[in-house]
C-alpha cells in the first residue's frame, strides 16, 4: 500500500534511492545535499538496502568513483551540489562521454563566490553542456518522482545518458512536506534489473574503457552523444506514461498552468514555481489571463513544446535563479531562440531573481506581470527582482 | 584499430570491445625518421632490440645460439632514433622519411 510520509526533501530523494537499491552509492557531503547521503548511508548501516557505500575524501574522488563503479557495470549514483559539482566537474564531462547511466541529484545552490550556501541555479547551468539529462523539481514528491523517472530513463539502451535531477537547496531539501512512496515492489518492478551493455567485470568478454580518442574519432563520439540526448528526448513521454501508471501522477516536459487561454506567461523552475502558481491565481481572480510555464526537462531542451505552447501569446516573462555574466541569462537565451521560429511572437523580457537564496515572494514575482501589462518589457533588458537598486 | 566510416556504426563511448585491438594501430605512421641498417657494419649485438621502446626491432636466435638482427617493423618504428644513438659500430642511420616518398 503507498506510504504517506512527512518528511523533508532530502529524505524524499533519499527514500526514492533506497527502494531503486542501486549497487554503489559514492558521495562526499556538501550542504546543502548532505543529509541526502546521510539518510541513505543510514538504510545501508541498517541493511536495508545492500548497497556499497564508498565514503571518498572530495567529490572529484566520488565522480571518479562512480565512474568507475559505473564502468564495471553497477547501478550508481552519488549527489551533490555546488562547489562539489564544480569540484566534480572534469568526470562529470567523462561519465557523459562513457555513456554511463548514473543517477545524480543535485541540491541546487548558489556556485559561489562570495561564499554563499542557499538556494540558486548557478550549479546546474555551469555543467548545461556536459551532456547530462536534466531534470528540474519543483517540490519533494517531484524530487522523488523524478529520482526513479531518471533511473529509468538514463538506463535505456538508446539513451545511456546519466541524468540529473535538480531540487532547490533548503527550499526543497529541508523544507518538510507530505510526499506519497510508491510501494517498494512497484519501484523496484518499475527500473527492473540494469543490464550493463560494456560491463568491465565481464572477463569472459574483456573491453577496454575511456581509450584516448584523436581527430580520428573523437568527433564522431561527440555525435553519438547528441543522438542519445535526442532519443533521451523521444523516450521521455514514453517514460513519463509509465510512471504515470504506477503513481497516477503525470509528468511531461512542460508543467502546464491555467495556459489553456493565457496571455500573460511566467516561466520558471523548481520551487518559486509554486509562488508563481499562487500569483498566477491572484491574477485571474483579477480577470486577468495570466499563465505558468515551469520546465520539468531542461536538457533534453523542450524546445518544440515551448514554440507551442508559448506562440500567440501576448507576453513571455522568463524567471532565471542564475545570471550569465556579460550575456543573456541561460533559460531566457534558450527560451528566446525557442521563439525564433514563432510565426506571432510575442513580448518577452528577462527577470533575474533570488540569487544566493535570496527570499521569493508573491510580491516580487507581480512585478514581471505589471510589467508585461503595462506593454513595457524590453527582450534586450535584463532586470532584476528584489535587487536593492 | 578497425577502421569506422561513419559514427553510426562504432561502438559507443570509444569502448574497445575487444581485446589485443593495439596490434591493428600502426604507430608507424608518426615516424619522421626511418632507420637504416648496414647489415655488412651490424655486428648483431642486440642492443638495438634491447633499448627499443617499441618492440620494433626483428631478430631471432640461430641454431648455433647467436644472435641476428633482422631489421625494423616500420609498422611500429615511430623513428625516435634510440637504435642508432646505441649501435655501437653506428650501424643504423636515421633518414628523413622524405627520401621514401613516392
Amino acid at each position: 500500500m503507498p506510504t504517506r510520509l512527512a518528511v523533508t526533501g532530502a529524505a524524499a530523494v533519499a527514500h526514492a534511492m533506497r527502494q531503486i537499491n542501486p549497487d554503489v552509492v559514492a558521495a562526499y557531503p556538501i550542504t546543502p545535499q548532505t543529509p541526502i547521503v546521510e539518510y541513505f548511508a543510514g538504510f545501508v548501516a541498517d541493511g536495508i538496502v545492500d548497497t556499497v557505500m564508498v565514503p571518498v575524501e572530495s567529490e572529484h574522488s566520488a565522480m571518479s568513483a562512480v565512474v568507475g563503479s559505473a564502468a564495471a557495470g553497477a547501478r550508481t549514483m552519488t549527489a551533490t551540489a555546488a562547489n562539489g559539482l564544480a569540484l566534480m566537474f572534469e568526470v562529470v564531462y567523462i561519465a557523459a562521454s562513457m555513456r554511463l547511466p548514473i543517477v545524480m541529484p543535485i541540491v541546487n545552490r548558489a556556485l559561489s563566490g562570495p561564499i554563499n550556501i542557499h538556494g540558486d541555479h548557478s550549479d546546474a547551468y555551469s555543467v548545461r553542456d556536459a551532456g547530462w539529462i536534466q531534470l528540474f523539481c519543483e517540490n519533494s514528491q517531484e524530487a522523488y518522482d523524478m529520482t526513479i523517472i531518471a533511473t529509468k530513463l538514463a538506463e535505456r539502451e538508446e539513451v545511456l545518458t546519466p541524468a540529473m535531477v535538480n531540487l532547490d537547496g533548503f527550499i526543497t531539501s529541508h523544507g518538510v512536506e507530505g510526499v506519497d512512496l510508491l510501494d517498494d515492489e512497484v519501484v523496484r518492478d518499475f527500473v527492473g534489473i540494469w543490464e550493463p551493455k560494456y560491463p568491465l567485470l565481464d572477463v569472459d568478454n574483456p573491453i577496454t574503457h575511456g581509450p584516448l580518442d584523436l581527430f580520428d574519432y573523437y568527433f564522431e563520439h561527440h555525435r553519438q552523444q547528441q543522438e542519445g540526448l535526442k532519443n533521451a528526448y523521444k523516450a521521455l513521454p514514453e517514460v513519463f506514461a509509465e510512471y504515470e501508471k504506477i503513481s497516477g501522477r503525470k509528468y511531461d516536459f512542460l508543467d502546464l498552468y491555467r495556459m489553456e487561454d493565457a496571455e500573460y506567461v511566467m516561466i520558471v523552475m523548481n520551487s518559486a514555481a509554486s509562488t508563481a502558481k499562487y500569483v498566477v491565481d491572484e491574477l485571474r481572480e483579477q480577470g486577468i489571463k495570466a499563465g505558468l510555464v515551469k520546465p520539468w526537462v531542461f536538457t533534453p531542451f523542450p524546445k518544440k513544446e515551448l514554440l507551442e505552447a508559448l506562440e500567440g501569446r501576448k507576453a513571455i516573462m522568463v524567471l532565471d535563479r542564475a545570471m550569465s555574466f556579460g550575456k543573456e541569462a541561460p533559460l531566457y537565451s534558450l527560451i528566446k531562440s525557442a521563439l525564433y521560429e514563432a510565426k506571432d511572437r510575442p513580448m518577452i523580457g528577462s527577470y533575474v531573481y533570488g540569487l544566493g537564496g535570496r527570499d521569493v515572494t508573491p510580491t516580487m514575482l507581480k512585478v514581471p506581470f505589471e510589467d508585461a501589462l503595462k506593454g513595457d518589457l524590453d527582450p534586450n533588458e535584463e532586470r532584476y527582482l528584489g535587487l536593492k537598486e | 584499430m578497425p577502421k569506422y566510416d561513419s559514427w553510426k556504426d562504432m561502438p559507443i563511448a570509444g569502448v574497445i570491445d575487444k581485446p589485443a585491438t593495439a596490434r591493428e594501430y600502426n604507430t608507424g605512421t608518426w615516424r619522421i625518421m626511418r632507420p637504416i641498417i648496414n647489415k655488412d657494419a651490424c655486428i648483431n649485438c642486440m642492443q638495438c632490440w634491447l633499448y627499443c621502446p617499441d618492440m620494433a626491432i626483428n631478430g631471432r636466435v640461430k641454431e648455433d645460439g647467436k644472435t641476428e638482427m633482422l631489421g625494423f617493423d616500420y609498422n611500429y618504428c615511430k623513428g625516435c632514433g634510440t637504435c642508432a644513438e646505441i649501435c655501437p659500430v653506428n650501424a643504423i642511420e636515421m633518414k628523413p622519411e622524405t627520401e621514401f616518398l613516392k
